[in-house]
């Protein structure tokens, strides 16, 4: 599969991401043969096996219900690059209109 | 899907001033509606009660101080392991079984990418291609009759964190505030079809819902904290037709009464584009609650793209039959078949067992009170959803915070069948007995409420009122039978209504009509 310059900027835009137009073409390049690479796949025939949902073979990993201490909000604001009071500040939501 | 947390992006563009296309559903659409029929499906979201969130130990808390209840797994921080809650799954399994759906023997978490301030980890674990729960149904009276409401799919997910904005709204902040107390917290989202065919319909649905999920203990329902969350999709099509028409999803729906008004709006709405040979687009439309339409919300360029994957950090759950039966095996009486059972047991009318049945507390409380009343249960049924009700209405008292106990009232009502106080006095009593838990007995020998039995002694009250009251007793013997509802109440009154108003009106007729 060819990977193009529009799924380039699709995918960018998705993951936040700014490219110039030569990293665009490097990068509809490499995810091509990324792409390519893993339809090797298609060469299997899968119609009996059922899409792996993990791959350690284990289920069932619960824990109880009981509450454990939680970080003072002191702790957990440590790293906020902006606050205000015991609140996490972040830049406004909606881009200028 | 939710994407409840992109709601308030763009309903706030509307709400800052752009008109809508709304003005478009105004006069004339009530001709051309009852051509057209909507098709209703509801995307409710309820928090789980558990004591902790739903893949770590935090507290699951509603209103604590802002990020105190947060840790490294539900702030997302790198390097964490999310550990899945065995009580939120048994919540949503036991849900799944009250809604009649197939409990997946084989379940997994999905990770459902993207960015938003009040999702720390810019992705929600959610479920997406096997969810706990498929094909059920609830059977919802409407109309006098029942609609079975297919449920689609009950899932699992994380709730989002809360952001608060500077100036209210979130287009006149320059920032916005977060906090994640709530991240993380268990979420069950229940889809049905759409199989609901009026605003009432939907109403109906989502009371019985929340009925279902508060018999089952598993979340407390309330709307204005957020704990149930609602989302309708409509489409409108010319009656009898089987195509379905463009769906509509509306957003902001904050009370049951929203989710209806919102509703009969847009079905009015859109019939009349329809009417006038028009298309309808597919949209998110917001409700705007102060004025009473629903406006487009200004969507982002880029189409809805989650990416969902499975969760790498989570491994699948295997639900055997056995767990699901133990499960089962916890299921209470739910409301449909409490309903069914108080009017062949009771002898109750359909709408007597079904506002007795909404609430497992007042359903409780209404048969313990038969029980110890043992006399008829359409007398403790008036009682409970007449003087009850009203007090409980006038004093915002909940049904589990109220004072009299069943075994008070049915002493109550045994005290009116022997006798001892009127059933017009009985009101007095029981407006006493709400507001201070005291007995029934008690009341009446406080208050001097016991109605007067003696004979001799009404028979003086009765001569007294006459020897007042000439010129009316006068009428009376002249025939004139009304004026002695006057009698009967000057009687009451001097007897602070402690007197059998027959009695006294047998006592009054036999002196008028001798004398
Ligand atoms: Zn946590």
């Amino acid at each position: 599969m060819k990977i193009t310059i529009a799924d380039v900027d699709h995918v960018a835009m998705l993951a936040r991401l700014r490219f110039d137009e030569d990293e665009k073409a490097g990068m509809a390049e490499q995810l091509s043969r990324i792409v390519e690479y893993v339809e090797k796949l298609n060469e299997l025939d899968t119609g009996d096996v059922s899409p792996m949902a993990h791959a350690v073979p284990l289920r069932n990993v619960l824990r109880d219900d009981e509450v454990r201490p939680s970080l003072d909000p002191e702790e957990a604001l440590r790293n906020a690059p902006d606050r205000e009071g015991d609140f996490f500040r972040v830049p406004r939501i909606l881009e200028s209109e | 899907m939710p994407e409840r947390a992109k709601v308030s992006t763009a309903w706030a563009a509307e709400a800052a001033g752009r008109p809508g296309p709304a003005q478009d559903g105004g006069t004339g659409a009530v001709a051309c509606a009852s051509e057209f029929e909507p098709v209703i499906g509801l995307e409710v979201h309820v928090e789980l009660s558990t004591k902790s969130k739903l893949f770590c130990g935090c507290q699951a808390a509603f209103n604590a101080p802002p990020n105190s209840h947060t840790c490294p797994v539900c702030l997302g921080l790198p390097g964490v392991l999310p550990v899945l809650n065995r009580k939120a799954v048994e919540f949503g399994i036991k849900t799944a079984l009250a809604l009649n759906c197939e409990v997946a023997s084989f379940s997994k978490f999905d990770r459902k990418n993207y960015f938003y301030p009040d999702l720390p980890k810019n992705y929600q674990i959610s479920q997406y291609d096997l969810p706990l729960g498929t094909s059920g149904y609830v059977d919802v009276s409407v109309d006098g009759g029942m609609r079975r409401v297919r449920i689609k799919r009950v899932h699992l997910e994380e709730d989002a964190g809360k952001s608060v904005h500077e100036s209210g709204t979130i287009t006149g902040s320059s920032f916005s505030l977060e906090d994640y107390n709530r991240t993380g917290v268990p979420l069950l989202e229940i889809v049905s079809e759409p199989d609901l065919r009026s605003p009432e319909e939907a109403y109906a649905y989502l009371s019985m819902l929340r009925s279902i999920l508060r018999y089952l203990d598993v979340s407390d329902c309330k709307m204005e904290e957020g704990s149930l969350r609602c989302d309708a999709n409509i489409s409108v099509r010319p009656k009898g037709s089987s195509v379905l028409g463009t769906p509509i999803e509306l957003k902001n729906l904050n009370s049951f009464r929203a989710v209806e008004k919102a509703l009969a709006y847009e079905f009015r709405r859109q019939a009349e584009i329809l009417a006038r040979g028009e298309r309808i687009t597919r949209e998110t439309r917001h409700w705007d609650e102060s004025r009473q339409v629903t406006v487009p919300m200004r969507r982002k360029e880029e189409a809805d793209d989650y990416r969902y994957f499975p969760e790498p950090d989570l491994v699948p759950l295997e639900i055997e039959e056995a767990w699901v039966n133990e499960v089962r095996s916890t299921l209470p009486e739910l409301p449909g078949v409490r309903r069914e059972r108080f009017m062949r047991d009771y002898g109750l009318p359909a709408y007597d067992a079904a506002i007795l049945t909404e609430s497992k507390d007042l359903a409780d409380y209404f048969e313990a009170a038969v029980a110890a009343y043992g006399g008829d249960a359409k007398a403790v049924s008036n009682w409970v959803m007449g003087e009850l009700a009203r007090l409980m209405n006038a004093t915002g008292t909940d049904i589990r915070d109220v004072r009299v106990a069943p075994t008070a009232l049915a002493a109550m009502l045994k005290m009116i069948d022997d006798g001892t106080i009127s059933g017009k006095i009985a009101k007095t009593v029981f407006e006493e007995m709400f507001a201070t838990g005291k007995e029934p007995r008690q009341v009446v020998a406080e208050k001097g409420l016991v109605q007067i039995v003696d004979e001799g002694e009404l028979a003086r009250i009765v001569d007294e009122v006459i020897a007042e009251n000439r010129d009316v007793a006068d009428e009376v013997r002249a025939g004139k039978d009304r004026a002695i509802t006057f009698l009967v109440g000057q009687v009451m009154k001097k007897t602070r209504g402690r007197a059998n108003p027959r009695a006294v009106n047998r006592l009054l007729r036999e002196r008028l009509s001798s004398g």
